[in-house]
């Protein structure tokens, strides 16, 4: 019996079309600056963050949203960029890893993920530190299961979380104190 | 003569705690951060997912969607017609092997597609885009050929996976591929008189566990950019790899080339878990770069290829029978692991031997057989997993040990001392076990107490809980593996001293993610007595620059670039002492050396800088003596021997590191959900070298463990297509997942040729997590389980079956 198989391209489509003909300005902030970019309006805000505004902080590990490597901070919100268009960033204010640390001096939650030792082969690590961050601005005090919640989105194979989860924990308490004493 | 108080022993045992660890040394022992963790919290560690280089070409592959058929023809014309494409290669244009230990695979399917996922065809293109679009336009006329499906199938010799495979060239003397099977290597190890330790049991059990195959998940896919100059045998490799070394010869040996051709780059690397040892996609970009011209070619996995592409953890099933005594001695175990290895043998086979002499868990048993078969079958195939087949071996003793102590009615704590390893022991290979070897009852007493188990729990007790809907158990599994290496392995560094008297050192491991980087400068500053701010190991591997190192597996890193480290800054230190002898009219014998000074013993003001003598030292009027400080250090192992072919008698352990798991679980009896409360691990590592590392393997073992135990695992479709190629459906462990507690133990029995008595840790904490739940579950339920995973819906299928032995 022959057959010719229907050939199929991967799931995680990497690729992105960047065709000439369709082009669309994009305005946004990213890490604090002003970016205007044209793009193709297919192009997903991880490709533009990675491939245009050359930030390779933001990771992709399975391109369809499980397992949060990709996580960045859109208006205050985390999303999994590699399931959002960078046309739906227009306006909007993004973070990623790079806009964490502030005139040269890390911010707690990376320090503590350092003096916890929260991460081993650091791929996770720019999505794991965005999810926290997102977290943490929402809910200064969360609880374990807040911590947990907001965290199960972000897959870990080194550390088991257990630091991770410390080092968010941690930071959330010494940002309440900074909070409080300024 | 009476037995012990086994439980007494246990409630006086003292041991050391993750949370009270205190190292009496300056740097060993201390829990520095790791030395590359602001580059990681930053987002500037650049991995060679990130990589870019001038004209670099995107390279994407085409699959086999059969898990056997004939590949009758492949009609590259379309795509090559396709404005961007560079390069369409397939099974007939190249003849190139790639093997590790047989050479049974072609870097593209060649006449046969031999699993779901295999690479038929390739292309490389200038975008990735149109390499995608590219792979669409390729013909290819496959005619189905029945699969073998399993291992009962294969083991049936009716179809073969590799009709020539007593043709195949494999390493001789270490695997046994038999012709005209599908065994890909049979292994034997042998001890005692198996016949007659069943004559002297009362009691004979046998049994059979299994587990299906699991995917490594690094986080960063396998991925590598290879440049090869077409007009010369010249090949350069970036890639996600453990192992540069291992990676650097097998190209060679595949193409043909020296090994001094080859020049690999291994930057920051996404984790590994042994997926990422050997050799895999290195083969097939060099011959795309190859055939486009030289320009670099990248090819990266998608998390699909990641999981059916690229090769897993085997499935086993393990057969045991065992003989006992009433009062508990075990007399005789027989052993039988058949291996669902997959279509080719990779590091199967070696995981296939390493279960002959790491297959018996940590006792003392006179009479053994253990015959492993690691089996091809038409799957995706098999490599090296954390453990190297010692999770699933386990699996088999630990769960074994457990449902014996049942049956004969005798404590599962008190079962395991009495037929624990102890000095005067020997092993299934014939090897002694001494002081300096570990303990593992050391492990057990204080895993045990730590949970505080008194004893299994009542059927009253167990009716109790039940009525709340949540059951708890306690339960606990033995750890005890060596490196699965070569006899003859080693490894090697090198150190400089730079002007300024930092010194600057390389080695030949990879640190991808377990900190060996900073490991290695806390050994180097303890020995050049500095502080640790002055030692810096590079993070970047080079073949052509870094010396040597045999592989990045078998948690042997520590134990075996940690002696070389050691040697090394030994050397350097014997050299500035020698120098400054003769500056100070002095002999070496009378010097010390700290903070960055040689100084003499006697009249500590006399004294030189390193910093003076870093590149030789200047008298006054400008001229020197001696010369840059440079020196190396390098370990082979010692006294390891391979193993008899048919006995299996030899000396394969460089180091057994010991421990012990211990879980308290809650079986949540309306779900099926299995939670851990707590779990207490102790390992003998002989000596912590970065405190917060080993804090690290530790949980990061546990939870991986944890994973194989309670969710992952292969689901093949009846036609052997894999059914779960993604993380929606192949899950592995969140946050969520993880135990509520943690208790780390560390016992320091020294070994006497280990790095301040140090042993590895990394797999260790992984390997026995599944057994110790399999264990607790049976304490909460009153329910053997046989297989893996316990998902809730095994675990709640048990329940409603009503049977007590769920096989």
């Amino acid at each position: 019996m022959a057959q010719k198989a229907e050939n199929k391209a991967c799931a995680m489509t990497t690729a992105h079309a960047e065709s000439m003909e369709r082009r669309v300005r994009l305005t946004c902030r990213v890490n604090g600056q002003f970016v205007v970019e044209d793009i193709d309006p297919t192009m997903l805000l991880l490709h533009f963050l990675r491939d245009r505004l050359k930030l390779f902080g933001t990771k992709e590990a399975c391109g369809e949203g499980e397992c949060g490597a990709c996580t960045v901070i859109m208006n205050g919100r985390p999303v999994t960029s590699c399931l959002v268009l960078a046309i739906e960033a227009e306006g909007s204010e993004i973070t990623t890893v790079e806009g964490l640390a502030k005139n040269g001096e890390l911010s707690i939650l990376q320090q503590e993920f350092i003096e916890l030792d929260a991460l081993q082969c650091g791929f996770c690590t720019p999505g794991m530190l965005m999810s926290a961050r997102a977290l943490l601005d929402r809910n200064p005090d969360p609880t374990d299961d807040d911590i947990k919640e907001a965290m199960s989105g972000n897959l870990c194979r080194c550390t088991g979380y257990r630091q991770i989860f410390d080092a968010v924990k941690k930071a959330a308490k010494r940002e309440r104190e900074e909070l409080k004493r300024s | 003569m009476s037995q012990p108080d086994y439980k007494k022993e246990m409630e006086q045992f003292s041991y050391k705690q993750h949370l009270d660890y205190e190292s009496p040394y300056r740097h060993v022992g201390k829990g520095y951060s790791r030395a590359d963790a602001t580059e990681k919290v930053t987002g500037q560690a650049r991995y060679t997912y990130d990589l870019e280089f001038p004209g670099m070409l995107y390279a994407k592959c085409l699959h086999s969607p059969y898990a056997r058929a004939k590949i009758v023809s492949i009609d590259k014309s379309k795509a090559l017609a396709l404005p961007g494409v560079k390069a369409v290669l397939c099974g007939e244009d190249t003849d190139i092997f790639v093997g590790l230990y047989m050479q049974d695979k072609y870097v593209f399917a060649r006449g046969e597609a031999r699993y779901q996922g295999e690479v038929v065809a390739a292309v490389a293109a200038t975008t990735e885009e149109i390499a995608e679009k590219a792979i669409t336009l390729i013909d290819v006329e496959y005619e189905l050929l029945e699969p073998v499906y399993n291992l009962d199938q294969a083991l049936k010799n009716e179809t073969l996976v590799h009709p020539n495979i007593g043709e195949i060239a494999h390493t001789e003397g270490v695997f046994f591929p038999q012709a005209d099977t599908n065994i890909a290597s049979l292994n034997k190890s042998r001890r005692g008189d198996i016949d007659k330790g069943f004559e002297e049991a009362d009691v004979v059990i046998e049994n059979e566990f299994s587990l299906p195959a699991v995917a490594h998940v690094p986080l960063e896919v396998h991925n590598c950019i290879v440049q090869a100059d077409p007009f010369s045998n010249k090949i350069k490799i970036w890639s996600s790899a453990q192992s540069p070394f291992a990676l650097r010869q097998m190209m060679a040996a595949s193409f043909g080339i020296n090994e001094s051709d080859i020049q690999v780059v291994i930057p920051y690397v996404g984790g590994g878990f042994g997926g990422k040892a050997g050799i895999h996609l290195e083969p097939l970009t060099a011959l795309l770069s190859k055939a486009s011209g030289g320009l670099p070619v990248k090819l990266k996995m998608s998390r699909e290829e990641e999981f059916n592409y690229m090769p897993t953890r085997a499935g086993m099933r393990g057969r045991i029978k065992t003989g006992v005594k009433k009062d508990g001695k075990l007399t005789a175990m027989e052993i039988v692991y058949d291996w669902d290895s997959g279509a080719y043998a990779d590091y199967g086979v070696n995981v296939g031997k390493t279960a002959v002499y790491g297959g018996l868990g940590p006792y003392d048993v006179p009479n053994a057989a253990i015959t492993s078969n690691t089996i091809y079958t038409n799957k995706v195939f098999s490599t090296a997993y954390r453990g190297f087949g010692h999770l699933e071996t386990l699996w088999t003793i630990e769960r074994q040990m457990d449902v014996l102590s049942q049956k004969l009615g005798i404590d599962p704590y008190d079962f395991r001392m009495m037929n624990m390893l102890r000095p005067g022991s020997r092993t299934i290979t014939g090897e002694l076990v001494t002081e300096s070897t570990g303990s593992p009852i050391d492990c057990l007493k204080a895993a045990a107490k730590e949970i505080g188990w008194t004893g299994r729990k009542t059927e009253e007790e167990r009716e109790r809980e039940w009525k709340t809907g949540k059951v708890s158990g306690k339960g606990f599994a033995m750890i005890q593996k060596a490196p699965a290496m070569p006899a003859n392995t080693s490894s090697s560094v090198i150190m400089q001293m730079c002007g300024d008297g930092h010194v600057k050192m390389m080695m030949g491991g990879v640190d991808y993610g377990q900190g060996a980087v900073t490991a290695m400068a806390q050994i180097a500053a303890e020995e050049l007595n500095v502080p640790i701010e002055m030692v810096e190991c590079r993070r970047v591997i080079d073949t052509d620059t870094n010396p040597y190192d045999w592989n990045t597996v078998a948690s042997k890193l520590t134990w075996m670039a940690g002696n070389a480290t050691i040697r090394a800054a030994r050397n350097m230190v014997k050299q500035m002492k020698k120098l400054a002898a003769a500056v100070l009219h002095s002999a070496p014998e009378f010097l010390g050396h700290k903070d960055g000074y040689i100084y003499s013993l006697h009249r500590p003001e006399q004294r030189i800088a390193y910093k003076d003598l870093a590149l030789g030292y200047m008298f006054p009027d400008g001229s020197g003596i001696g010369g840059p400080l440079i020196s190396h250090g390098v370990c082979m192992a010692d006294g390891l021997t391979n193993l008899h072919p048919q006995t299996g008698q030899g000396h394969p352990a460089a180091a057994w590191t010991f421990g012990c798991h211990a879980v308290d679980i809650e079986v949540d009896i309306e779900s099926g959900d299995i939670h851990v409360k707590k779990i207490a691990s102790a390992f003998d590592i002989g000596q912590v070298i970065n405190e917060k590392f080993v804090y690290g393997q530790v949980c990061g073992g546990i939870v991986q463990g944890i994973g194989s135990a309670i969710l992952e695992g292969y689901k093949f479709s009846d036609e052997n297509v894999l059914l779960n190629p993604s993380f929606t459906d192949n899950k592995i462990p969140t946050m969520k997942d993880m135990p509520d507690e943690i208790v780390p133990i560390y016992i320091e029995n020294k070994q006497y040729n280990g790095p301040y008595g140090a042993r590895g840790i990394a797999e260790h904490t992984m390997i026995s997590v599944p057994s110790a739940i399999g264990n607790a579950v049976y304490d909460a339920l009153g329910i053997n389980f046989y297989r893996l995973p316990l998902t809730p819906e095994n675990v709640m299928l048990g329940i409603l079956s009503g049977e007590k032995d769920i096989r």
